[in-house]
């Protein structure tokens, strides 16, 4: 039987993918055409979604984008042999956006059928937890730091560290936590990688927890992914089924809508029930987390690059990426863009070549004027900076951050006030009220900056707005009230004109 | 006391979630799933169910942006307002939205059938600008498809 492919992920829904499924369904019922409806994750090619694939002898080929009424003429045109359409895209993994990606953590998204367990173990699957059931926990933990895997949440800290504090910690409980709050605008690599691939970050807390002596564990997902918690649900039962938890069992605990959760005390917080507030560090969760007890907190990235770690090797993964950024990371090209998506690649490569040879320039046509990386609190980056190469190092040297690697592109009609205006006015809303400087700072913050874009004592009015900035970044415990100044400061430094410079 | 037309679900999902660890946040949302929001007279019973006080419950419930004191329309339109959606033009259908609904944020029309709320990222960043009906996922929504998809729902 023929295998016909259509995205489940959520963004290839939002563009009409249930609506197709449901038409060629209907179109091959119609026609007594015998095939198999294979509702896979998303390749992450969005301007191309809906996304239907075929399976042919010479592989997978792909159509696309594809809408309901398409379905009668793909049949016409035998597309369940790979015929001609004018919606032929050849094969899959021939387009070059995809070809010349390195896909290590999301080497089954969109290739497998995400919630067949089958189809996982066929390609792969679990053989990084039975290489990890032959070694000594300190192995495991060793592998993971020889590999050079850092937090791909956005702090960039040593896994393997992380995990040896709580290998190394007694205790009669300890948890693996993990961090699918994904609460940064312009990154989706979590949600793809939980709607696209769900047993491989169970596989990657699986053996978290057998390298560090836990039993259960928690992802933490946020409300607004109400079809990544679906998948997880359905994962995690066949998982159950099949008899992989029997020494680890994990749970789906769902967020309510703060920004704040994303960060891991805040997360451990929500998770024990309470409101998501900060924590003071020492202790660290390594040591007292969640109830107090030693904790692996980790992003769903992060766990989710273990598994291929222990299959490979650490050296396999090491292998790739520069300076101390080893490894790969899923880089998502948002905002106004012409080919957003998801793009796996090794560290090193420049943000320039990100926007232009993968992301094809703006959406609307006109020139990028500013691109934010990492998140609502990343830095605003100017062409000038283009050439920068994604790398945590160097991109800490010019005071942005590579975060969780969400690229947001702007083109040249940008206010940048108003995105200034908009960090403050973000951090005000989502600030958990824990340190003055946040909760008030933010406030504060809106309204001197609307004092500069009404050119109201201006330059005395950007000095206050630094030294608010200052007392942000150096009273601030967590990264929201410390890093919200960035992309104020990055729009200030960068874009003077915008704020009535001369 | 707790209003009768829903005390047995309430008290339901206090047995469902009682015995678990941290279980004041499935629990609310076991509550809001199934009454479209949390009442303000559970507090105390779940206050009482858990052990904590109501403060302790109410600050959890006011924390939170997903949870609701009263109940919302008939359908809940959430539209991102984060930085990839404001980059291809959410502020635009924001007005829209306002304007064609009669609504601010967090209101609700007169005849019950939409909240609209505002949300940040629903991860859909490469397809924006984004919108929300309850559950359903929608991209690259502009004001004609925006009008579409609320006819829709009617």
């Amino acid at each position: 039987m023929i295998a016909v492919y259509v995205p489940r992920d959520s963004s290839a829904v939002s563009l009409g993918a249930d609506a197709v499924a449901r038409a060629i369904a209907a179109e091959a019922a119609r026609r007594g055409a015998s095939i198999r409806l294979v509702r896979n994750g998303s390749r992450g090619m969005f301007w191309l979604e809906p996304l239907v694939e075929v399976t042919t002898p010479e592989g997978r080929i792909a159509y696309g984008p594809v809408v309901p009424e398409d379905a009668a003429s793909l049949f016409e045109n035998d597309f369940l042999h790979g015929g001609e359409h004018q919606l032929r895209l050849g094969l899959t993994e021939e387009i070059p956006y995809f070809r010349n990606q390195e896909r290590l953590t999301f080497a089954r998204v969109g290739l497998v059928d995400p919630v067949s367990l089958e189809d996982y173990v066929a390609h792969g699957g679990y053989r990084g937890l039975k290489n990890a059931q032959a070694m000594a926990p300190a192995a495991i933990v060793q592998a993971v730091t020889d590999s050079g895997l850092r937090g791909r949440g956005g702090a960039g800290f040593p896994t393997g560290i992380k995990w040896k504090t709580v290998l190394g910690t007694k205790a009669d409980q300890k948890y693996i936590v993990c961090n699918a709050d994904e609460g940064d605008s312009g990154t989706f690599s979590d949600r793809m990688l939980m709607e696209g691939d769900p047993f491989v970050l169970i596989e990657g807390m699986t053996i978290a927890g057998l390298a560090v002596g836990a039993t259960k564990g928690y992802i933490y997902c946020r409300s607004e992914y109400p079809y990544a918690e679906a998948t997880l649900i359905q994962a995690i039962e066949a998982a159950r089924a099949a008899g992989y938890m029997e020494n680890f069992d994990l749970e789906v605990r769902r967020g309510a809508g703060a920004y704040i959760c994303g960060e891991e005390t805040s997360l451990l917080e929500s998770l024990e029930g309470k409101r998501g507030q900060i924590r003071f560090k020492p202790p660290l969760p390594a040591i007292q987390g969640l109830f107090g007890k030693p904790t692996v907190i980790n992003n769903v990235i992060s766990l989710a690059s273990v598994p291929i770690i222990l299959d490979q090797g650490a050296g396999h993964y090491k292998d790739f990426g520069m300076g101390r950024s080893r490894g790969t990371l899923p880089f998502q090209l948002a905002g106004n863009i012409k080919h957003g998506g998801l793009v796996e690649k090794a560290f090193g490569l420049t943000l320039r070549q990100l926007l232009y040879d993968y992301g094809g320039g703006s959406a609307t046509g006109r020139p990028i004027r500013a691109v934010q990386v990492g998140g609502p609190l990343g830095a605003y980056l100017p062409e000038s900076q283009f050439d920068t190469p994604l790398d945590y190092e160097a991109f800490a040297g010019i005071n942005a951050m590579l975060g969780h690697g969400g690229i947001v592109a702007f083109d040249d009609t940008v206010d940048m006030a108003k995105m200034a205006r908009y960090a403050m006015e973000f951090c005000a809303i989502e600030s958990c009220g824990k340190c003055t400087p946040c909760r008030i700072g933010s406030t504060r913050g809106v309204e001197v900056i609307d004092k500069v874009i009404a050119n109201r004592d201006r330059a005395a009015n950007t000095v206050l707005l630094r030294d608010l900035c200052d007392t942000m970044v150096n009273g601030s415990l967590c990264a929201l009230g410390g890093l919200t100044p960035y992309p104020v400061l990055s729009a200030l430094n960068h874009f003077p004109e915008d704020f009535h410079a001369v | 006391m707790l209003n009768r037309t829903y005390s047995a679900g309430i008290e339901a999902s206090i047995a469902r979630h009682q015995g678990a660890a941290g279980a004041l946040l499935p629990l609310l949302h076991d509550i809001q799933d199934s009454l479209g929001h949390v009442p303000p007279d559970a507090l105390p019973v779940i206050a009482k169910a858990l052990n904590l006080s109501r403060a302790e419950v109410h600050g959890v419930v006011t924390f939170y942006h997903h949870f609701r004191s009263a109940p919302p329309g008939r359908h809940v339109l959430r539209i991102c307002r984060a930085e990839a959606c404001q980059a291809m033009g959410a502020d635009g259908l924001v007005a829209h939205a306002k304007k064609s609904l009669g609504v601010d944020f967090h209101g609700t029309t007169q005849d019950g059938a939409f909240t609209l709320e505002a949300v940040y990222c629903l991860g859909n960043c490469a397809c924006s600008p984004a919108l929300m009906v309850d559950d359903d996922l929608h991209g690259r929504v502009d004001a004609k498809r925006f009008d579409a998809i609320v006819a829709s729902c009617k």
